[in-house]
């Protein structure tokens, strides 16, 4: 089968890659750009570990195919920190010690940028609403939330 | 040098909460993973697996995958040893592991692995699993453990029972435990109240986010390389030798970080089956599972079914406790039945107490550990009878348990005389907890519950060396699953007197470093943490000689003290304190580098004690249910971290509750596994929670060098019970059956009207 030439934007940088149809994007931001911090937890969208940003909106990247990027903002957890400055969420997860494995933390942390750039206060139960979407097999969510809720809180104050 | 008495207090270091040294690497999408890794030439795999849950295999036709210009390699089992002996039981755990990896004559369930291809890319070796052809011959299959027991029920392999199991049982049931003291008959005479019931539980997945993967290398030289995510990588190097039918050494064996496994990633599954493919291929073959893979062909934990007989006095004193634990491990033996029968009654004084398990075989995939194996089973069926004596009797569920807890030297109902435990201690913290006291909603129940887990040892090596700048470098070989390199930094900077930031502690590879059992049983901050400590002691000593050769002084003279070697008394000398970076800036010049290690089998590891409150909150019209309040108290003996002892109190709970309340493998008719994916098999999700609140509790482990208890399963062990406790009070009528689905429910309420 032949494959596709497909141009587009990755965290701000013109990127290029060939692809089979049948290929998703997170495949293709894995195995083509080397760019492996999205991660395959389930292949069908359940998970979340694969969440990144389609033109500003939250998708998993398993169920967008490689050749639908055409033209397209992605963003990816490697694009949230700037240059050595980690983003707040990113130095709050590791002050709250909101990960133990780790494997579904780049999917949480880009839905919860997402979120903080919709919502900067919102509730606990917003929080764990829109985090439904990302599994966590290790924290019980307890320091993932309490981590996010900090961060808002933090970045409103710092505004 | 007094460096072997039992440190509980005055700490630097250990008791505080600093950042984990792979935090930056994991919110930034940098820590390498099992998928992570990539080689040049390197191939993809793909497994061809049974549909069927019973079958024999007649023939296996790989020409035309075999034709196909992309694809370099197909296996079958042929391709692996044929001297992995059979034997019964776990005896001849090599060869279960085989079969289990690679069908031989038989796929033994939906899921099993029959054949296996590696191509240049993952989608042309999907393609090319869909040209082999397989002829089997379907045969009766059984997934259920009370059927796989009957008479007339298929039976899954001939000759696999060990001698434990008596005669004229079914050959499916492969090992059986009995233990207890006392009378128990003569027990429930005394009683003024006997309550017997019937509970089941079913199969759960350890549900870790990451799928198993692994990149392996392997050449007709024999010598290999494997990357792969694994709770142990020891076991894996050894595991694949004996199945290639390799020298154990010549095959080096690097863990990536872990995406989780609780139990999961302690054996093998795809890695032997990557090193076959490359060794036939001669290039690299990288292998990634599915989450469909992963639940119908990695191992979730048993299914139970058992049978509890509890007596009990007015008083609540409990004069006898009788269990029979039936657990199936799928199609090979390993279900957790003896640790069930064993953990059953641990947490109660009993004088009269019997347990007896039966590990059962069905055409289910081979059961893994999963966090405390067989250990929340029995507690559900145990805790829940307490649970319904309390109610019928009208009495005080706290200080019926703490009436007849196991204390210090109390014959634990498994045999041995507990040493210092911390149950007590759990049970007073439940009682003064604001929680306990507060008022529930109309629709809301209250449950409480103890647990138990035994914590395990292991062989352990660590080795520990100290540069010229006066920095640490530690090796330790137990895949860091929970943020144990920050608590053996802790515990070296404890004992060397450095600065945490000051020590860097690795995952060695098996190329590196001694034997280390995997991680699991909660030992990892217990054996490898004791390791540290003592590897740690060992490079001290080596700067007390430098400094003692320094200062012309006898070795004995000299003591450590905040990172300095110092005088011992002032009969020593008088000379300044000489700081750790002071000796080691010219140590190649006073006798060569210095460094610590330690290998050895720990014993002392101590067992972990709990006590869980839930409120639960049951709406009748759907029968679902909300678990609205959440708290765990355990025993750590000494939190070394406490913030990710906190977390291994939470993550325990959360699971607990999945387990409690949605999580099962539903089997169809067919024999098929009918959930294989998130969707249908829903662990929780951040809104199915409430803040899980924790409470350590400090009752030093006489075994560890600072205390330490592990921490890590005995969190799993009350949720079950607490959660059914809590939603049998909501609901008003007695949950027998895990999970507490709203379905489950709804009947439940019906057939009370």
């Amino acid at each position: 089968m032949s494959k596709i030439h497909v141009s587009t934007t990755v965290n701000g940088d013109a990127v290029e890659y060939l692809c089979d149809p049948r290929e998703t994007l997170l495949d293709c931001l894995r195995d083509k750009l080397s760019l492996t911090g999205a991660k395959e937890g389930c292949g069908t969208g359940d998970c979340g570990a694969c969440s990144v940003t389609l033109d500003g909106r939250l998708v998993c990247s398993c169920l967008v195919l490689g050749v639908e990027a055409e033209g397209k903002e992605i963003g990816t957890v490697e694009g949230i920190a700037e240059g050595d400055v980690l983003h707040p969420l990113q130095q709050k997860f590791i002050d709250y010690a909101a990960l133990q494995c780790g494997i579904c933390t780049p999917g949480i942390l880009v839905a919860a940028k997402a979120l903080l750039e919709q919502n900067p206060d919102p509730t606990e139960e917003e929080v764990r609403f829109w985090l439904a979407g990302n599994l966590c097999r290790c924290t019980g969510y307890d320091k993932i939330i309490r981590a996010v809720m900090d961060t808002a809180k933090d970045m409103r104050e710092a505004v | 040098m007094a460096l072997d008495d039992l440190k509980t207090k005055d700490f630097a270091f250990v008791g505080t909460r600093p950042n984990r040294p792979d935090g930056l690497d994991k919110v930034t999408g940098r820590a390498k993973f099992g998928a992570d890794a990539y080689a040049p030439g390197m191939l993809h795999g793909a497994i061809l697996r049974s549909p069927h849950a019973h079958a024999r295999i007649l023939r296996i036709d790989t020409s035309k995958a075999e034709a196909l210009k992309d694809v370099k390699a197909v296996v079958t089992r042929a391709d692996f040893s044929d001297k992995v002996p059979f034997e019964p039981g776990l005896e001849g755990e090599f060869w279960n592991v085989l079969e289990n990896v690679m069908a031989g004559d038989k796929a033994l369930y939906d899921g099993h692995a029959v054949a296996a291809v590696a191509a240049t890319s993952a989608l042309a070796a999907r393609d090319a699993l869909k040209l082999i052809e397989v002829e089997y011959e379907i045969l009766p299959h059984v997934t259920d453990v009370d059927k796989a027991m009957l008479a007339d029920a298929p039976v899954i392999r001939e000759g696999a029972a060990d001698y434990s199991v008596p005669e004229g049982m079914h050959p499916n049931v492969v090992r059986m435990h009995e233990s207890g003291h006392g009378d128990v008959a003569a027990g429930f005479a005394e009683a003024d109240l006997v309550v017997e019931d019937h509970f089941t539980t079913e199969a759960t997945h350890q549900g870790y986010i990451e799928p198993h993967a692994c990149l392996a290398t392997l050449g007709m030289d024999g010598k290999g390389e494997l990357w792969c995510c694994t709770q142990g990588h020891w076991i894996v190097q050894k595991t694949c030798a004996a199945l290639l039918g390799i020298e154990t050494a010549n095959l080096r064996v690097t863990a990536s970080e872990i995406g989780g496994g609780f139990g999961g990633k302690t054996t093998v599954f795809i890695e032997p089956v990557a090193l076959a493919l490359s060794r036939k291929a001669n290039k690299p073959v990288k292998l990634v599972m599915s989450r469909s893979e992963v639940f119908r062909a990695t191992g979730p934990t048993a299914s139970a079914s058992m049978d509890i007989k509890i007596g009990m006095k007015k008083d609540g004193t409990i004069t006898a406790a009788e269990g029979i634990f039936r657990l199936q491990g799928g199609a090979f033996p390993g279900g957790p039945a003896e640790f069930t029968a064993m953990c059953a009654f641990a947490p109660y004084s009993l004088s009269n107490v019997r347990q007896v398990g039966y590990d059962v075989m069905t055409n289910r995939p081979k059961q893994a550990a999963y966090r405390a194996p067989g250990s929340p089973m029995a507690a559900f069926a145990v805790e829940s009878v307490i649970d319904e004596l309390c109610n019928q009797l009208g009495l005080d569920p706290i200080e019926v348990r703490l009436k007849n807890a196991s204390r210090e030297g109390t014959k634990a109902s498994y045999g041995p005389r507990f040493q210092q435990i911390g149950l007590v201690q759990t049970l007073e913290a439940a009682k003064a907890h604001p929680h306990l006291s507060a008022p529930l909603k109309p629709g809301q129940g209250r449950g409480i519950s103890c647990g138990f887990w035994f914590n395990h040892g292991g062989e352990t090596s660590v080795s520990l060396a100290l540069s010229e700048d006066g920095s640490a470098q530690v090796m330790v070989g137990t895949p860091d699953i929970g943020g144990s390199r920050a608590s053996m930094a802790l515990m070296a900077a404890e004992v060397l007197g450095i600065p945490y930031d000051n020590i860097r502690v690795t995952i060695a590879d098996t190329a590196t470093l001694g034997y280390n059992d995997v991680s699991h049983g909660s030992r990892v901050t217990y054996a490898s943490g004791l390791a540290t400590i003592k590897a740690a002691r060992h490079a001290v000593e080596k700067l007390c000689e430098r400094a003692a050769k320094k200062w012309g002084i006898p070795v004995d003279a000299v003591k450590w003290e905040n990172g300095c070697a110092v005088p011992s008394g002032p009969n020593a000398g008088d000379f300044d304190p000489l700081p750790l970076a002071d000796i080691t800036a010219n140590m190649g010049q006073t006798g060569g580098p210095i460094s610590g290690h330690f290998e050895a089998t720990p014993e002392g590891a101590g067992v972990s004690f709990a006590t869980h409150i839930v409120d639960a909150e049951v709406d009748p019209e759907t029968g679902k249910t909300r678990v609205v309040r959440y708290t765990v108290i355990q025993d750590a003996g000494k939190a070394i971290h406490p913030t990710y002892v906190e977390g291994q109190f939470q993550g325990g709970a959360a699971q607990g509750i999945g387990w409690a309340l949605n999580e099962e493998y539903i089997y169809g008719e067919d024999g098929r596994l009918q959930n294989s994916v998130f969707l249908d098999y829903r662990i929780p999700v951040a809104s199915d929670l409430p803040m899980i609140d924790t409470v350590i509790v400090e009752v030093p482990n006489p075994g560890h060098p600072f205390g330490v208890r592990g921490v890590g399963e005995t969190s799993i062990c009350p949720p079950l019970a607490a959660i059914a406790n809590a939603v049998s009070a909501a609901a008003g009528v007695r949950m027998r059956n895990l999970p507490m689905s709203p379905p489950r429910i709804l009947s439940a309420l019906k057939a009370d009207g």
